[in-house]
């Protein structure tokens, strides 16, 4: 029932937002770092390149730092404290080599950078500066695509419904989940269906998923439930724990319905018609 | 105090309750149907979202500046109610809130008691307690009344007998009580209206909670939609208010903004019924109400709360119940499956202060993080930070000192050492990239079970190449800077 | 020790070097969104009473005795407790007298105990009158005293209550500061803003819960 909540703008995903202040996005920088995320390092790759794919084709050079591995959020939302600063000082560290934006295609770990990254540190000044400094260049890719990039995508694909899965950070840390609304609605072709309960989380929370699996399953289930009967073709996310979550329950179920990381998609549409289906 | 087991048994542990709670397809549907009403309610309560943020903001600012001077606050509580001439009790434990309440009852002889919603009552098992001593303590609100005669626990604090839907109280009326059996729930309703009514007739004590406590005015508020609280607090000679330590505010205007938060995000609606202020016991000229009036204030671990800056926030709450109206896990599992006084996301950081993390060790990681608590609640707890930060308590090494009282029931010298080996492999790069060469160059020999994620979904299986890889080939052939 | 020490000792030691935050409170939050021209003031309160079954009747000071009368004998109700002898009570009196109406009109002037079981049991109706009423949430304010004691609007299943158009106020803060109320309150303060209900099964609303099945307003506009 997505209409129950409506209230953040015409059918927003979004419970309650809070009041923050709308970000402020620099002018189009020449080069980027990528952080690729572990989840999509090792289980998305595709969308990954996909997402450079789209950043140089707006002229951004892109920077893949080989030494980054992981923002350090398991670590951190499983109460290891010790660990997920040891890891985020790392990625800290690689990242501050460049000193150019970060971009990141999930909302989760841009979440980590912009959020988390200050309780880690809040105990040494200095570390908290660079700190503040990655969370002000830190965008989410959608984000980046369109605010920063100002993206103009002309859709060359078949008529095609899908779903939107935005997840829970980029609705409650990262205030970016209109932003794929947004970017869709420049494909012609596309009609973004709603699904019951939109909102809600798909269960996945990481170690979540491990630690309590007969919830976090019972939640994917009607995640996925509700995604199926939506009449769309296939959902689309910009976030990989979901995409992971969400994926890996439907193949569990043996559905042939799947869902794909939106830089994948967006890649997709704007350069081929190969895959469209009947609307 | 004997070890009273509430009716949901606890020994089970969160997880079985919660997997038999899921198989309830009646009780899953009745709590997502009453949620989803609840979320819609409070949304359409709230439909000026500048207002609505302003609001929540000023509860959160008078809720943290009373907290800032909490003591100072509660003397002077005490003292403009005892000039109001009631009688003010101070309790550290559960046992010494009963046997104050048992003293001021066996005071006056006193063999019947009916009460108003009280969650402090039921932290205190108040029924139960003086049950064994021979007094009668009745529920006097509706749900909790439902509860009561089926022997159960309320499963939500606003909501208590939301688990259950009309027929099943239907067939409860008529098992207990001999009523024919209806579905008409305007007639349930009366049925228990006349039983009731009796009862605040005969009753030698009234006993209530209290929503907010104003120091200014020496005044306890309370709100309500039935009228029992009304009934409960005027009709007997007595009244016994039992209320935790945090309640207090400084201001009788801090109030309005406060109400408002509270029916709002409860129900949905601008205001209760009634809103009742009691400044005292009757005066000599008036023609009813109480003749003592009792405020008992409860510390039972709320002051181990308020040792900690970070977890102090836990006390801003002003028990309206959105955060489980809004949580998923909670709309899934229901209120019983927490096992404790105080369920959904609420009750999983409050009762680890009140019981121990060590009884409730399940409580922190019952929590996807998704953050809905947090973004509804009318006082801006941050409520999966202090999950977050409960976790980080729950596997400290026991040997090091507590902050929470049952800290370090998760340690486990296991799980730490996977997370070292987390750590070593995300801190060296060479390390992590051979960790990337071999997940995807063995990819076939990933393992068909991966622990309890493979109950839910299928192995994962790693791509033919990683990211590193496929970014640094591309990167070299398009001239841009694989580093 | 005692647990009042015990517990404020606690207290103490973990604010221990800590300031107490400044006051911060804005009464702008409390009142600018809840402001109501004079004239739609009645408006607000009637659509926002009416919506939870409350009746809300327009009436002058002269014809609200007429009204009760018939309100009464609408629901077959052949008592009314009000206060005797004092303002709305004499004036009902009057009426009830000179238009010999069979209603028994009866006074709260014992203490509670002396008849509560013909309070719970016998009166039908009651009638008070109200110390204003509040805009922005569609309530009445109560101050029962010893002629219109807290039962009163409480026990009988039908509550008649008497409010003065010019004592709507436009929110609960502007009413409290208007009459200084944290200056000193009475033994009870109610707002009262609708019948008694309850949605405690099914989340389905019934009327009637403890209290008052119907709650009757009558707004007095030339008063």
């Amino acid at each position: 029932m997505s209409q129950l909540f409506y209230d953040a703008a015409p059918n927003a995903t979004r419970v309650a937002p809070t009041r923050e202040p709308e970000r402020v996005y620099p002018d189009k920088p020449e080069a980027v770092t990528l952080f690729g995320t572990c989840v999509v390092d090792l289980f998305f790759p595709e969308a990954g390149l996909d997402a450079i794919r789209l950043l140089e084709r707006e002229g951004v050079r892109v920077d893949y730092p080989q030494q980054q591995s992981c923002c350090g959020q398991p670590a951190w939302t499983s109460g290891y404290r010790d660990e997920a600063q040891a890891v985020a000082r790392a990625q800290l560290d690689i990242l501050d080599r460049s000193g150019l934006p970060v971009v990141v295609p999930s909302g989760s770990c841009a979440g980590m950078f912009r959020h988390h990254y200050r309780a880690l540190f809040a105990g040494e000044p200095d570390t908290l500066r660079r700190v503040e400094a990655l969370a002000e260049r830190t965008f989410e890719l959608i984000e980046f695509l369109l605010k920063v990039c100002k993206v103009e995508l002309a859709d060359k694909g078949a008529p095609r419904k899908i779903a939107l899965h935005t997840s829970c950070s980029a609705r409650r840390e990262m205030n970016t989940h209109l932003h794929a609304r947004e970017l869709l609605q420049q494909l012609d072709t596309v009609e973004r269906v709603d699904h019951d309960h939109e909102s809600e989380c798909c269960g996945f929370g990481g170690t979540f998923s491990v630690r309590m699996p007969e919830v976090s399953g019972a939640m994917v289930k009607d995640k996925t439930r509700s995604l199926l009967d939506s009449g769309a073709v296939e959902m689309i996310t910009a976030d990989g724990g979901c995409l992971m979550n969400i994926n890996g329950s439907l193949e569990k179920q043996r559905a042939a319905f799947r869902g794909r990381h939106l830089a994948s998609f967006l890649w997709e549409r704007i350069n081929d018609a190969s895959e469209g289906e009947g609307a | 105090m004997s070890q009273r087991i509430p009716a949901t048994e606890l020994s089970s542990g969160f997880r079985s309750r919660a997997e038999a709670a899921l198989a309830d397809r009646q009780l899953r549907n009745n709590f997502r149907t009453a949620m989803d009403s609840l979320m819609h309610k409070r949304a359409k309560a709230f439909s000026d979202a500048d207002e609505r943020e302003g609001l929540r903001e000023l509860g959160n600012r008078i809720k943290a500046g009373a907290l800032s001077r909490l003591p100072d606050l509660l003397e002077q509580l005490e003292q403009k109610l005892t000039e109001n001439g009631v009688k003010v009790h101070w309790a550290e434990t559960l046992e010494e809130a009963n046997t104050l309440v048992h003293g001021i009852i066996e005071a006056r002889k006193g063999r019947q008691v009916v009460k108003g919603k009280s969650m402090v009552s039921e932290e205190m098992e108040m029924n139960d307690y003086l049950a064994e001593l021979g007094i009668e303590c009745l529920e006097s609100d509706m749900g909790e009344y439902i509860v009561q005669l089926d022997g159960e626990k309320p499963s939500h604090i606003i909501m208590p007998a939301i688990h259950k839907n009309a027929r099943q109280v239907s067939k409860l009326f008529h098992d207990k009580l001999g009523e024919p059996e209806t579905d008409d729930i305007d007639h349930l309703i009366q049925i228990g209206r006349r039983t009731l009514r009796q009862k605040f007739m005969e009753a030698d004590v009234g006993v209530s909670g209290v929503n907010f406590a104003i120091a200014e005015t020496g005044t306890l508020l309370l709100v309500e939609n039935e009228g029992n609280g009304r009934m409960s607090t005027t009709v007997p000679p007595v009244h016994i208010a039992v209320t935790g330590i945090e309640k207090v505010v400084a201001n009788l205007r801090d109030v309005v903004p406060l109400v408002s938060l509270l029916t709002r995000s409860a129900l949905g609606q601008p205001i209760t019924t009634y809103v009742n202020l009691i400044s005292g016991p009757r005066k000599p000229d008036e023609l009813d109400g109480p003749e003592e009036v009792h405020l008992v204030l409860l510390d039972n671990g709320r002051s181990g709360a308020f040792a900690d800056a970070q977890m102090r926030q836990t006390l801003n709450c002003i028990r309206c119940g959105a955060c489980m109206n809004h949580c998923p896990v909670y709309t899934r599992v229901g209120g019983h499956t927490y096992g404790e006084v105080y369920p959904g996301p609420i009750g999983k950081i409050i009762t680890p202060h009140m019981v121990g993390l060590d009884r409730v060790p399940d409580h922190p990681s019952a929590s996807s993080l998704c953050g809905a608590c947090g973004d509804v609640c009318p006082v801006k707890i941050p409520i999966p930070e202090l999950l977050q930060r409960l976790r980080q308590e729950n596997v400290k090494n026991p040997a090091e000192p507590q902050l929470v009282k049952g800290g370090g029931a998760k340690f486990s010298r296991t799980e730490r050492s996977i997370w070292r080996g987390w750590r070593m492999l995300n801190t060296r790069p060479a390390l992590y990239r051979s960790f990337l060469w071999a997940a995807t160059r063995f990819r076939a020999l990933a393992p068909k079970k991966a622990g309890p994620w493979t109950d839910n979904h299928s192995a994962p299986v790693p791509a033919r190449q990683s990211l590193h890889d496929l970014a640094a080939q591309h990167l070299d052939q398009n001239g841009g800077r694989p580093s | 020790m005692s647990a009042r020490a015990n517990i404020l000792g606690k207290l103490r030691n973990s604010l221990d070097g800590t300031t107490p935050r400044p006051d911060e409170f804005d009464e702008r939050l409390v009142t600018e969104p809840w402001r109501y021209d004079p004239q739609d003031r009645i408006a607000r309160l009637r659509s926002l009473m009416e919506a939870v079954h409350t009746e809300v009747r327009q009436c002058s000071s002269d014809n609200w005795p007429g009204l009760v009368a018939g309100l009464l004998a609408k629901r077959n109700l052949t008592n009314l407790l009000c206060v005797l002898g004092k303002e709305h009570g004499r004036e009902l009196q009057a009426h009830f007298d000179a238009t010999k109406r069979s209603v028994r009109l009866l006074a709260y002037d014992r203490p509670v105990e002396a008849w509560k079981e013909e309070l719970f049991w016998n009166v039908g109706a009651s009638l008070t009158g109200t110390l204003g009423a509040i805009a922005a949430t569609g309530s009445l304010v109560l101050w029962p005293d010893r002629h219109e004691p807290r039962l009163m609007s409480l026990v009988p299943p039908v509550h008649i209550a008497l409010l003065k158009a010019s004592e709507i106020h436009d929110n609960l803060y502007d009413m409290m500061m208007a009459q200084d109320w944290a200056a000193g309150l009475p033994t009870n303060v109610l707002l009262v803003s609708g019948p008694s209900k309850t949605a405690d099964i099914e989340q389905v609303l019934a009327y009637g819960a403890h209290g008052p099945r119907e709650l009757i307003v009558l707004i007095l506009e030339d008063a």
